[in-house]
């Protein structure tokens, strides 16, 4: 039960319009966010005895300075145990990556990168409101390799308004040039609070429809997995088991982690608990001595098993049969199942297929109470 | 006594009853104005909701004339639906007179013609009254010829009045006092009560709303209901100032209260008559009949673990509406529940809100349905209500349903769609009569399981609201019924099963596939509808299955909130019925009645 640390690193450059994790378009408030952040450190020192992942994600942790990198780090190993064969992933804007930045987070411990391509397209980067282009990019990740980072993980964004499955697939194609340990691909999400959420309302951006999301999923999964990938979850792909995100995997099998800076979540227990979605707001509560929590809930056993059949069915291992609840009842409806060619049942557990992926939002309601 | 004066109002929907019974409310000071409030007779909130009267209510206004008298005016609010033509009789004849109330940019619309006829019937005195003259579309001279030329009356009498402006409401009030007669009756007479409302009360138990024709009665007395001989000693009598106000007695002519410690509103029968136990009237006044409940339904806990509160909750219930009728009743499907007698698909509507809304209750009715009678090949007669039960059809020697006499009023241009509409409810033996030029009063003969569901609404439509209905129980005629069954993933859903014509069978088959199609959300399978009579399939629909239902992302901060979304639907889906793993709303076991123009 060993948990994870997530720091939330909540600045950007420039915000991008499909976005919705939480961060600002201003870099100025990044050292009073690490001043807070130390103190932070200091509450839940102790709080977890051990630590096997350590994820700094963001927003764009990479518009931190070299000099605040370690700052940040050495805080972390000064103040939390970690074990020897931690994995350590920093999340990387191809614009932001040098071979001064990237050593220096090589040598303060990172052995993970999870590099923001979103595509190779330079039309569709543009579209994205990304600020590097597919020439960027590919020099960001022979940098990377150059400097002997060897689990390399990719994001790729799929779906995109006007995107044909030839366009996409040449992403996914260029991508696998480079022979990355790990794959995201995220079919585009629009969310109602972001630009493109309100372009969509005023008609300025038409979404896939349905059949179209259902082909490129389809299609994306069984591509990489031709290719020697394992289609681990929902929008996450690994050469191999031993590339999954183990940090990630906390999150879908409901093991502890502890999250710090603004809006960042914990769970520990029955507990979850998350942060203040404001810098200030979260500088200020670590300045007065109080801490930064924004909310806070229980978890009751029935909430309990209803997260592990969401969370279980978003990933290829799926969920043990005896955690269904109710045999007779989880079985009548694995007899219906039958034939729809949703989930497999094998060795006592029940697993999404790949269609099964693609209704994993709906799939928890058929076998709760 | 001839300072009493006992009168309802009649007029279409809309055109102000509800508003000039509050101005006289008013007018008569009974409320202030910081205590007023719109509909103030109206007390069920269904009443307000949808504009309409239901129960019976009454209330004695205090007026004093302009030749300086002083009267009790004794309005009786009435409801205003066929469902409901039994109580509106038994009011009207609580009356010697009635205000007629027509809205001055309508005219005289159907509605207004059949409680014309009715109050007519009654020997009623009619004063016209022309309202919402305020209104720029208001054609008082064309309000005034129709009701000269369509009703019959003297158009010189109309009364000119806008309840909503307080205008002429004083006029109204006076015509009253001079135009319709005090009521005749002797108070040394037997007594003699017309029960025209009873209501529960939880404190006194059943208040009886009650007309005096002859005699007196007073606290103490031994009164008698002629109709079951039941005996109950009088507690309290009392009128209706929206308050109950006590008196020392009721006498000969006057409208009020009786309290006599019955425990429920069932023990009561609307139209019976009230006499003294020791000196008892000759006979009963004329009118009376048994209600009895004509459309059948179940009634089933979403949950079986409501089944206690539902229980609760209908006994509660029924302490204030004797027409309702239950018992248990148990369904594959559903489970345990209850089938319930009402005595049409309004009154079935009004309980189903107010269990809904009053009681806090959650529930499934099923297809309503009427009492049909099976003769058995060895001559044995069997009356099913409930699909359920329908015969094994092999024993079946014939089969008969029930039919109604229905009349309709409407303005000749509408003939042709209404003849329409009833033929192809499968009415028979048409006929006609023209009561004034322009007007057409249709005869049929027709099942009553036709009209149950829509044909009012459909009437309505056709004849843009002109069309008004009534109808009564001729008897049992021989008719070709099967059951038809609804399948849903090849699992028969008893509590989808209908009796119907066999001419129609398929009809219905193909409309309750349709509806259930759009009722019944999307799965993640394809879920199959089927309509079959014995193992015979005779329509069908396909629900597709959802093609993709997934979010990309799922990290730290997303588990809670898609954790709620997942208990939010949850939720929804306690409200729903698993037939194997498909999940049925409530809503769907009504909705499949329902024609597809709505």
């Amino acid at each position: 039960m060993t948990a994870g640390l997530y720091i939330h690193i909540p600045f950007c450059r420039t915000k991008c319009p499909y976005c919705d994790f939480y961060s600002i378009p201003s870099l100025s408030l990044i050292p009073k966010w690490l001043e807070a952040l130390r103190k932070e450190i200091l509450v839940y020192k102790g709080l977890f005895p051990i630590f096997d992942s350590l994820y700094l994600g963001g927003g764009t942790p990479t518009v931190l300075s070299q000099s605040q990198w370690s700052e940040l780090m050495e805080t972390l190993f000064t103040h939390f145990a970690f074990s020897p064969s931690t994995e350590v992933t920093v999340e990387a804007n191809p614009d932001d990556v040098t071979e001064g930045l990237m050593e220096h987070l090589r040598g303060l411990g990172v052995n993970r990168v999870s590099l923001g391509i979103q595509s190779f397209d330079d039309q569709e980067l543009h579209d994205l409101k990304r600020r590097h282009t597919s020439q960027r990019a590919t020099k960001a990740i022979r940098c990377i390799r150059h400097l002997g980072f060897n689990n390399l993980g990719l994001d790729l964004m799929y779906g995109l308004p006007g995107q044909t499955q030839t366009r996409w697939l040449e992403t996914l194609k260029q991508a696998l040039d480079f022979e990355p340990e790990h794959l995201s691909c995220y079919q585009l999400t629009i969310e109602e609070e972001t630009p493109f959420g309100k372009m969509r309302d005023k008609g300025d951006i038409h979404p896939l429809d349905e059949e179209g999301q259902r082909a490129l999923f389809i299609r994306t999964s069984s591509f990489l997995e031709q290719e020697g990938y394992v289609h681990y979850e929902i929008s996450n792909f690994a050469k191999g088991k031993e590339f999954t995100s183990r940090h990630n995997m906390k999150y879908w099998q409901r093991l502890p982690y502890l999250g710090l800076g603004p809006s960042a979540h914990s769970f520990r227990g029955n507990r979850r608990w998350w942060n203040l979605k404001s810098v200030e707001g979260y500088c200020e509560a670590l300045a007065r001595g109080s801490v930064p929590v924004a909310g806070e809930e229980t978890l009751s056993k029935e909430q309990q098993d209803l997260e592990s059949l969401m969370l279980g069915l978003r990933t290829v291992e799926g969920i043990e049969l005896d955690r269904l609840g109710d045999r007779s009842r989880s079985e009548k409806v694995l007899k219906d199942l039958k034939g729809t060619g949703l989930v497999r049942v094998e060795e006592g557990r029940v697993m999404p297929t790949r269609e099964g992926f693609l209704m994993a939002d709906g799939l928890p309601l058929l076998f709760s109470p | 006594m001839s300072n009493i004066r006992n009168f309802s109002v009649i007029a279409h929907i809309d055109h102000g009853k509800s508003t000039l019974a509050d101005r006289m409310i008013q007018h008569a000071g009974l409320v202030s104005d910081r205590q007023f409030r719109d509909q103030i007779l109206d007390t069920m909130d269904i009443e307000r909701q949808r504009g309409i009267t239901i129960k019976s209510n009454s209330v004695t206004l205090p007026y004093t004339s302009k030749a300086g008298e002083k009267y009790n005016l004794n309005l009786i609010d009435t409801p205003g639906h066929v469902d409901f033509s039994y109580e509106v009789s038994r009011s009207l004849a609580s009356c010697e007179g009635a205000v007629l109330l027509v809205d001055a940019s309508q005219g005289v619309q159907a509605q207004t013609v059949a409680n014309v006829y009715m109050a007519m019937e009654h020997d009623l005195t009619i004063i016209p009254v022309i309202n919402k003259i305020d209104l720029p579309s208001a054609d008082v001279e064309q309000a005034k010829e129709q009701i000269e030329t369509e009703l019959g009356l003297d158009s010189e009498s109309c009364i000119l009045c806008s309840a909503k402006e307080g205008i002429g409401i004083e006029e109204v009030l006076e015509g009253i006092v001079k135009r319709i007669p005090g009521p005749d009756g002797k108070e040394e007479n037997p007594l003699k009560a017309l029960l025209f409302d009873a209501h529960y009360d939880s404190f006194r138990g059943v208040i009886v709303s009650c007309r005096l024709f002859d005699g007196r009665v007073q606290a103490g007395d031994a009164i008698r209901f002629m109709s079951n001989g039941a005996t109950y000693k009088v507690e309290e009598v009392g009128v209706f100032r929206l308050r109950r106000e006590p008196k020392n007695e009721l006498c000969a002519g006057e409208v009020g209260y009786i309290i006599s410690g019955i425990k429920t509103v069932s023990d009561t029968s609307i139209g019976d008559t009230i006499t003294l136990d020791g000196h008892a009237a000759s006979g009963p006044l004329p009118g009376f009949k048994e209600v009895k409940p004509v459309v059948f339904s179940s009634l089933y806990p979403i949950s079986s673990d409501d089944y206690p509160s539902i229980v609760e909750a209908l006994e509660k219930y029924k302490l204030n509406d004797a027409a309702l009728v239950y018992q248990k009743d148990s369904s594959a499907a559903l489970g345990q529940g209850f089938r319930c007698g009402f005595l049409g698909l309004l009154h079935l509507e009004i309980v189903q809100k107010r269990l809904e809304t009053e009681y806090d209750q959650s529930f499934i009715m099923t297809v309503p349905s009427v009492q049909y009678q099976f003769t058995l090949q060895d001559g044995e007669k069997v009356i099913v209500d409930n699909p359920q039960y329908y015969p094994d059809p092999g024993s079946i020697e014939s089969t008969a349903e029930p039919f109604i006499k229905a009349n309709i009023l409407i303005p000749e241009r509408y003939m042709g769609a209404v003849m329409k509409l009833c033929i192809d409810r499968r009415g028979v033996n048409s006929r006609f009569n023209y009561p004034t030029p322009g007007r057409i009063e249709i005869f049929f003969d027709m099942p009553l399981a036709e009209v149950i569901v829509d044909f009012y609404d459909e009437l309505k439509t056709v004849t843009q609201g002109y069309g008004s209905f009534d109808y009564e129980i001729i008897g049992y005629r021989e008719s070709n019924l099967v059951k038809l069954d609804i399948l849903v993933n090849g699992e028969p859903v008893d509590a989808l099963s209908i009796i119907v014509h066999a001419d129609r069978a398929r009809e219905w088959g193909v409309r309750m596939c349709d509806r259930l199609k759009d009722e019944i959300p999307r799965h993640q399978f394809k879920i199959a509808i089927q309509g079959a009579i014995g193992g015979k399939i005779i329509s069908r629909s396909t629900i597709s299955a959802f093609r993709k239902d997934v979010t990309a992302k799922c990290y730290g901060g997303d588990v809670t909130r898609k954790r709620k979304l997942l208990e939010k639907q949850k939720k929804g889906k306690k409200r729903m019925k698993m037939v194997g793993s498909v999940m049925i709303p409530q809503n769907a076991f009504v909705a499949v009645l329902k024609s597809d123009k709505e």
